[in-house]
């Protein structure tokens, strides 16, 4: 049961939310001049970090924004929140 | 426009003419259907000045940029969904003229002006207990102190997803729900409200009990 | 039917004008309006109440309240029947009845029992040990062990009670109603926060309810009765009594149960719930869940009739009832004191006070000697006498570092052993909330320790025990938790005067010497765990708490440790030389006393378990007894059988009617995103694998979208409507995930795309009539667009009237005939469809649903995403490679589909089969293997997706990917399912109207 504030509509209750997996991940430029090893990185090779994880959300339920979320992933502590394209903040304590 | 006795409005199929009361009495949960209001998707960036004068040159009012707000008129008024995304309802039949009058002073601007009217329809709520029936199935806060008359918040009640709107402090909530869900929502409430007292009424009843209580607020 | 013999004549909070019968083992006895089964059976001189889970052993009440370990009983008959119900939370309703779970035939005589004798036999981890070897006996063991597993049965019958379930949210949630949690409340409240005030009890009051205490010189309960007046004064205050806060969960979200109308026993009116199960969301928290007594880790300490000192205690002053007629009462500190004086005021004859300290503080000798109670100090019981109930105690001096028993036993004759080995901090909750607790060695028990949520612990809660010091940290506590909020100065409000008489310390008494005579010590009386078991599992290495928790089961179960949490530490650490806070504590967990499945599920159950979507149609196809079938939450008509028809025979007659003359279905489902915006065009050609850049207005064109890997992952037609305005349609099932998707991609990684996507699905009632005759009836009922084929053509779209409703026709075809799909508003939908029936009449007009749908397009060989496709399909795959761009730079999957895999001859490839044998029609899912075998594995190449009987053929045929597929047409295959084998013939995956002129002409 997260309470997860939307950077527009504020916090919301969990099941208004999708989770989108691992955030700051660019398609790359140009797909084609990647070995099939590098795009197979891109493609599914995840973190999956005990402690600060950076991962994106969608409002599903709400104003259906997706944006990013600084989490931890053992006392599931809520960081940060921050919206498409910013950069990724310092994680806080 | 179509013949009004050719239309079904989504909950039609309940009868609920049939079931309505004149005066509801007790009952602590209030129910009513709002046939065929016109309803506008409209999109744009509101920090683009054309787009921001041409939104209000149409409609009359700028559409608000407060997040779940509401603003606009008694008869036509726009709720927040999203940085970009207003929903412009208004009295039935009119989103062709509301579609056209947008279109018209959003031409040149990045910009969707999309009728929606017949995807969705609204259940009214009102009573004594509408806020606990809505608890039942709907994790946002409706406690005067957090929500009120002029909010909106897009949500789920129960399986089903909902815009809430909140029109005056009796309180009366308007709840949007897609037309296939429609069904599922009504019968869901209406079981919620077992416990309080349920009737249903017809729209000049709902708009009547309306009046008495507020003379301002979106209609 | 009894006299109540254990009850007093007056005294206690219960109604004695309402008097009750209830039953017990099918013995009917009476109480009082007030009790709990507990109560009611205590004041009967019902002592032995269950079966021990393990052993058998005879067990009876041992606490008042929710940590009660032992009187576990089945509650009600029938389909209202509930396991695991502990007696001490029953409350007294007429006509209860009540039984005791784990003994058979009966709880005076139990078979089961012999697993007692067989004690030697049953160590800790026995399962694990014996049950090992050798491996194939295991199902064999497990059958008896499920038959002998768990306390209780749960009812087989579908539940006839009522449950709700709400969220609610607040500034201040407190839980527990005790001093503690009544002062957070006042404190919170009067300066305007909205609190929540939840107790289990159906009282509020806790401890207070059992102790004759006085606060401000009155009874505490008059000061409990002004606080709950003013607290039900106050607006935002919000009293949930009987409800447990059974979780703490992330976020400061609690769990709670609320116990409707348990109380008033099974009902017809349901129009409240039997219970409500909250899901609250709470700005701050104050844990005020008080304290639970531990008992005393002796021989043959489970025997009923020895008792927690305070549940003794309780009895006498909540309920009138004395647990016992001859009483001793066994101590490690001072809280047994008033207790013992409270049962000699209630008339039970308390012989002596056993206090295992040197020297208990002289405060208590005057009350004692006036009430004529021995005082005996520096001794501890050792074992108690009796089986079925205790009939006598040996009492043993204790060696001053309490390792052995000195001189010679004691023994006394009583009835009821109360004891008290000290009391615990009930950390349940703030173990939930991820905190940790601290070892207090002032206390001998685990305090809590940071917070990890916005929570707070006061009172006994965090080891506070006098009442003063209840009450100054409940306001201190709820004053800070509304200062937090926001709400007043954090000032808390003055603390009334107590009659507390101040404690000394405890001495810690954990496992107490034998006796010697072969008695059993209980450390956990739910689990049946005793001292040997943790002896054993240290001895076996099993030296961190949790592997011993594990190992033993101590602590596990609904019980949650409460009772026996801290014995069995402290145990463990004597036995591997470690401190108590060394051995540190295990987690508890949710929840802390057992949730009905029934308050989980809620009103989610028959049909609003799962929304169903309905067309703006679908009550005429109710009506025009259309069988239904579900694709995801949409019902869509299947087919429309007449009078006797079977499915093959309504679907034969649908299909023909289509390919002869004219048929007519709900093609509504088809999700519908409207995309605007001068990068629209763009962002088709990127989502898409076909190029976009020459379709012209009013044109429309199939697209297929695969996923960054290559694979197909939706399918449509989409339309230009006007320069930098589109009409996307989707599959059904797919429409909220590509809207997803697309919103995704413009979101997350194309931020500067100028294009706005808005659903469309359900604003639109679409009605598809398809057949040579098409034409010919939308002419008649369309005056507003030139329908002719150079005019109109196939994959083109136009505004328009149709019916005189509003109408865009796309001229597409899913049928492979002469096609139109009429969108009008769905408002519109029905007069639509009636105007077409009437009208097409002359045309024999057949309404025909999915399964016809299905046959039409699989005869042209049109495949359906999800149905030929399964993931790992690429359009290559399919035959599709027409439709993959070979000139654009780029589209998702583009990258994905130059994997050398993907280019792969023997990959599985989309295929026509025509069974050898005509009447024989495939089982879709079947397996085309490479060689016949008795029985699987089979050398597996491919499997059939689609199958049907064709009546445009006159014989079954079916799709299917087959490994190198297309290199193999012509070839015979065995197709193998459930043992049988069908052969056939491999062919191109289309059978009809290969040219395509029926769809253009």
């Amino acid at each position: 049961m997260h309470l997860i504030a939307c950077p527009w509509c504020g916090p919301r209750d969990e099941v208004e939310y999708a989770y989108g997996g691992e955030g700051h991940i660019a398609r790359p430029a140009r797909p084609e001049a990647l070995s099939d090893g590098a795009y197979a990185d891109y493609l599914f090779m995840r973190r999956n970090p005990k402690g600060v994880h950076a991962e994106r959300w969608v409002h599903a339920a709400g104003c259906r924004r997706w944006f990013n979320v600084l989490r931890d992933t053992v006392s599931h502590r809520i960081l940060a929140v921050y919206k498409m394209g910013e950069p990724r903040p310092e994680a806080g304590p | 426009m179509v013949e009004p006795y050719l239309r079904q409005s989504p909950l039609d199929h309940l009868s609920l003419d049939a079931r309505a009361v004149g005066d509801p009495g007790g009952a602590g949960v209030v129910a009513g259907e709002r046939r065929f209001i016109a309803k506008v998707s409209l999109r744009g960036d509101p920090a683009d000045p054309a787009f921001a004068a041409g939104a209000k040159t149409a409609l009359g009012f700028a559409p608000p940029v407060a997040p779940n707000t509401v603003d606009g008129k008694r008869d036509r008024y726009a709720l927040w969904l999203g940085p970009d995304e207003w929903l412009v309802v208004g009295a039935p039949d009119t989103q062709d003229k509301t579609v056209a009058a947008l279109r018209a002073a959003l031409a040149g601007c990045h910009a969707a002006v999309t009728d929606v009217s017949e995807g969705r329809t609204i259940i009214r709520l009102t009573g004594a207990h509408a806020r606990d029936v809505i608890a039942k199935g709907c994790p946002i806060d409706l406690h005067p102190r957090a929500f009120g008359p002029g909010r909106c918040a897009q949500s789920r009640y129960a399986r089903a997803l909902v815009i809430l709107h909140q029109l005056d402090e009796a309180p009366t909530f308007d709840l949007h729900v897609d037309r296939s869900f429609a069904d599922y929502l009504w019968r869901v409430i209406e079981d919620a409200s077992l416990e309080y007292g349920f009737a249903v009424v017809a729209e000049p009843v709902m708009a009547a009990l309306k009046r008495r209580r507020t003379p301002q607020g979106q209609d | 039917m009894t006299d109540q013999r254990f009850r007093n004549a007056a005294g206690g909070r219960i109604d004695r004008s309402r008097p009750l019968t209830f039953q017990f083992n099918g013995r009917r006895y009476d109480g009082f309006g007030g009790d709990t089964l507990a109560s009611a059976l205590l004041a009967n001189g019902v002592r032995l109440v269950g079966r021990s889970f393990k052993y058998h052993r005879p067990r009876g009440i041992v606490a008042a309240g929710s940590e009660e370990s032992n009187a576990l009983v089945q509650l009600g008959t029938g389909a209202r029947t509930e396991p695991n119900v502990r007696a001490t939370q029953a409350e007294m309703h007429d006509e209860l009845s009540a039984a005791s779970v784990n003994c058979w035939p009966s709880v005076e005589v139990d078979v089961g029992a012999i697993n007692s004798a067989l004690a030697a036999f049953l160590p800790a981890g026995f399962y694990y040990k014996t049950f090992m070897w050798p491996p194939r006996a295991w199902r064999f063991y497990e059958w008896f062990i499920r038959r002998a597993a768990g306390l209780g049965r749960a009812p087989t019958e579908p539940d006839p009670d009522r449950y709700e379930k709400t969220y609610a949210h607040c500034d201040v949630a407190v839980v527990g109603a005790g001093p503690a949690g009544l002062a957070a409340a006042l404190a919170a409240g009067r300066v305007g926060a909205r609190v929540i005030l939840a107790d289990e009890s159906s009282e509020f009051g806790g401890s207070l309810l059992g102790e004759a205490a006085t606060i401000a010189a009155a009874p505490a309960l008059d000061w409990v009765a002004g606080a709950m007046a003013e607290l039900a004064a106050l607006p935002e205050v919000r009293l949930l009594p009987r409800t447990t806060v059974f979780g703490y969960y992330d976020h400061n979200h609690l769990g709670l149960i609320e116990r409707v109308t348990d109380h008033l026993g099974p009902r017809t009116d349901t129009t409240l719930p039997r219970q409500r199960l909250w899901k609250v969301l709470a700005r701050q928290v104050v844990l005020a869940t008080g304290a639970i007594e531990r008992p005393l880790v002796f021989d043959d300490n489970d025997r009923p009739g020895v008792m927690l000192a305070s549940a003794a205690r309780t009895y006498a002053n909540r309920w009138a009832v004395r647990a016992g007629d001859r009483a001793i009462v066994v101590t490690n500190n001072d809280s047994a004191y008033p207790a013992a004086l409270d049962l000699s005021e209630a008339g039970v004859n308390v012989q002596a006070v056993i206090d295992a300290r040197e020297t208990p503080p002289d405060a208590w000798r005057e009350p004692l000697r006036v009430r004529g109670i021995d005082l005996a100090a520096g001794r501890t019981v050792a074992a108690a006498l009796g089986r079925k109930r205790v009939e006598g105690a040996e009492v043993y001096e204790l060696a001053a570092d309490g390792s052995r028993l000195i001189g010679a036993a004691r023994c006394y004759d009583c009835d009821l052993i109360a004891v008290s080995g000290g009391w615990s901090p009930t950390l349940h909750l703030f173990s939930q909330s991820g905190g940790r607790p601290r070892f207090d060695a002032g206390i001998a028990a685990f305090v809590p320790g940071e917070s990890r949520q916005a929570e707070r612990s006061v009172g006994a809660a965090r080891g506070t025990f006098s009442l003063a010091g209840c009450l100054a940290e409940g306001f201190a506590g709820g004053a800070a938790a509304a200062l937090a909020c926001g709400f007043g100065d954090g000032v808390a409000p003055p603390v009334p005067a107590t009659g507390d008489t101040p404690a000394g310390p405890l001495r810690p008494l954990w496992r107490v010497p034998t006796a010697g005579h072969g008695g059993k010590a209980f450390v956990d009386a739910q689990n049946d765990v005793t001292a040997d078991d943790v002896e054993l599992a240290a001895r076996e290495g099993y030296r961190s708490v949790e592997h011993l928790k594990r190992y033993t089961t101590t602590g596990m179960g609904t019980d949650q440790g409460k009772t026996s949490n801290v014995n069995a530490l402290a145990i463990l650490a004597d036995l591997t030389n470690a401190t108590i806070a060394e051995v540190g504590t295990t987690t508890f967990r949710p929840p802390y006393t057992p949730v009905t499945y029934g308050a989980l599920a809620g009103r989610s159950v028959g049909d609003r378990f799962d929304p169903v979507r309905m067309t703006g149609l679908h009550q005429w196809h109710e009506a025009a007894g259309a069988l239904f079938e579900d694709v995801g939450q949409w019902k869509r008509p299947w087919y429309y059988p007449r009078r006797g028809e079977t499915l093959h025979q309504a679907v034969a007659r649908e299909c023909g009617a289509v390919r002869a003359s004219l048929g007519i279905v709900d093609a509504s489902t088809l999700g519908k995103i409207d995309i605007q915006g001068p990068d629209a065009l763009k962002l088709l050609n990127l989502v898409y694998t076909n190029a976009w850049d020459n379709l012209e207005v009013g044109r429309c064109r199939y697209g297929l979208m695969l996923k960054e890997d290559g694979m197909v992952f939706d399918d449509g037609v989409t339309a230009r409507l006007g320069p930098n305005h589109y009409h996307m349609t989707t599959t059904t099932g797919g429409a909220a995930r590509v809207m997803g998707w697309l919103e995704e991609w413009v979101q997350c990684e194309w931020l500067d795309m100028r294009v706005h996507f808005t659903s469309t699905t359900t604003h639109w009632t679409v009605v598809a009539i398809a057949g040579p005759n098409a034409r010919r009836l939308l002419a008649e009922l369309c005056p507003d667009i030139d329908l002719e084929s150079a005019a109109f053509p196939f994959m083109a779209w136009r505004d328009g009237t149709v019916a005189g409703i509003p109408a865009r026709v796309f001229r597409v075809s899913f049928s492979g005939e002469q096609s139109y799909e009429i969108n009008v508003p769905s408002s519109c939908g029905v007069a639509l469809w009636q105007v077409l029936m009437t009208a097409g009449a002359k045309y024999d007009i057949t309404p025909y649903g999915t399964e016809t749908m299905h046959v039409l397009r699989a005869e042209k060989g049109f495949v359906i995403v999800g149905q030929e496709t399964d993931g790992t399909t690429t359009p290559q795959d399919l035959g599709m490679d027409w439709i993959v761009s070979k000139k654009k730079t780029d589209f998702i999957g583009k990258r994905g589909l130059t994997r050398a895999d993907c280019g792969r001859a023997d990959r599985k490839q989309l295929v026509g089969l025509l069974p050898e044998n005509s009447k024989d029609t495939l089982q879709e899912g079947a397996q085309i293997v490479a060689e016949i075998r008795p029985k699987p594995p089979m050398p597996m190449e491919g499997h059939v997706t689609s199958s049907y009987w064709s009546a445009a053929l006159g014989r079954p045929f079916a799709l299917a990917l087959l490994m190198g597929g297309r290199a193999r047409h012509g070839q015979t295959v065995a197709v193998s399912s459930y043992g049988t084998t069908s052969w056939a013939k491999v062919v191109p995956p289309i059978f009809w109207d290969k040219e395509g002129e029926r769809l253009r002409g």
